[in-house]
């Protein structure tokens, strides 16, 4: 499975460490909000606004330059704005993929 | 070129005023986390550019569009490209950026808006011949190959709309193809005063002032925060 990197975040930056730093954080402080959200939403059934969750988390997910995910993410987007779970389990693992790596930084 | 950036996402800002940084030309003015913050600070300030995210809740980017009277230069953000063909409906919107956003990209939507903020200025030169001599108290504008008088002092208001300025008078409304700015340089500066960028209001003809606003007839015009000390000067103070 592909592996969440700072490639993007290092490319934009053109080594400007403080930007980094500051990104880095901002991720840190929403990534688990915008989770807790989204799994709220999916507990409630409210599967209108966790598509717009998925959408807010679809960013994240580029940024970290997990392309094939971002793929299985805008699907299961599409998926909850048709009132369907389908590709819920593979979104599930990004995120808790992402929520170990930001652990990391 | 002054911007603002309106996105929900913190991250998304964040990306888009490092983006701006390295373009010396761009000067980000303020960051908003949603639409109606950056109405009411359009409303006091003027703005070449926005970058702007379509996908926000409560108030999307294209309702943010329908409420500004003469929108700058648009530049969208956004994580679809779904939305693209409605893009195209707006002239104001210049480019669409789909994220995450590299500066190569970037720098080629900006350049965009550049290229069009001087065609807007090569129409505003060419709409110039339109608004014709003022002499005395009047003023001949170009309408339909005619050139139609009007009385300066019964003027009590102008308004840009695109391409076109409304001239109001006591009597009679004008569509013209020209600039506020043109108008402006024919108008006596003792009566007239250019209060926000989409307005030039008589004060002789201003019924009451609020803190952002004048009302004149029964036009409630916007007040720029940079404008509203001249204002205050021209007006016989109690």
């Amino acid at each position: 499975m592909e592996q969440p990197n700072l490639s993007y975040i290092h490319n934009l930056s053109g080594g400007d460490k403080n930007f980094e730093d500051k990104l880095i954080a901002i991720i840190k402080t929403e990534f688990p909000k915008e989770k807790k959200i989204y799994y709220n939403n999916i507990k409630s059934n409210n599967f209108k606004e966790a598509s717009e969750n998925v959408h807010k988390l679809k960013h994240k997910i580029s940024i970290l330059g997990l392309e094939k995910s971002y793929e299985v993410a805008a699907e299961f987007e599409n998926n909850l704005k048709a009132n369907c779970t389908g590709g819920q389990n593979d979104f599930d693992i990004i995120l808790q993929l992402i929520t170990d790596f930001i652990d990391t930084l | 070129m002054n911007c603002i950036i309106i996105d929900d996402e913190a991250t998304a800002r964040a990306i888009i005023a490092q983006l701006c940084s390295n373009i010396s030309s761009l000067n980000v003015l303020e960051e908003f986390p949603n639409a109606i913050q950056a109405i009411k600070y359009l409303n006091q300030n003027d703005v070449d550019l926005i970058f702007l995210d379509i996908h926000m809740p409560d108030f999307t980017g294209f309702d943010f569009i329908q409420t500004l009277k003469n929108p700058p230069k648009i530049i969208l953000t956004t994580s679809d490209s779904q939305f693209a063909i409605e893009a195209f409906e707006y002239d104001c919107i210049v480019d669409y950026l789909v994220k995450p956003i590299t500066l190569p990209r970037f720098e080629k939507a900006v350049l965009k808006a550049k290229s069009t903020a001087i065609e807007a200025i090569s129409t505003e030169m060419s709409s110039s011949k339109n608004i014709e001599i003022s002499s005395g108290n009047d003023l001949y504008v170009n309408i339909d190959r005619r050139l139609i008088k009007i009385n300066i002092p019964s003027i009590y208001l102008i308004e840009a709309k695109g391409d076109y300025i409304n001239v109001k008078t006591e009597d009679k409304n004008y569509t013209v193809h020209s600039t506020l700015k043109k108008i402006e340089d024919k108008l006596p500066n003792d009566l007239f005063l250019k209060v926000h960028r989409s307005y030039i209001i008589n004060t002789k003809k201003i019924i009451d002032i609020e803190d952002n606003s004048v009302l004149i007839k029964k036009d409630v015009i916007p007040v720029s925060r940079s404008n509203r000390p001249e204002l205050m000067k021209r007006l016989n103070l109690l």
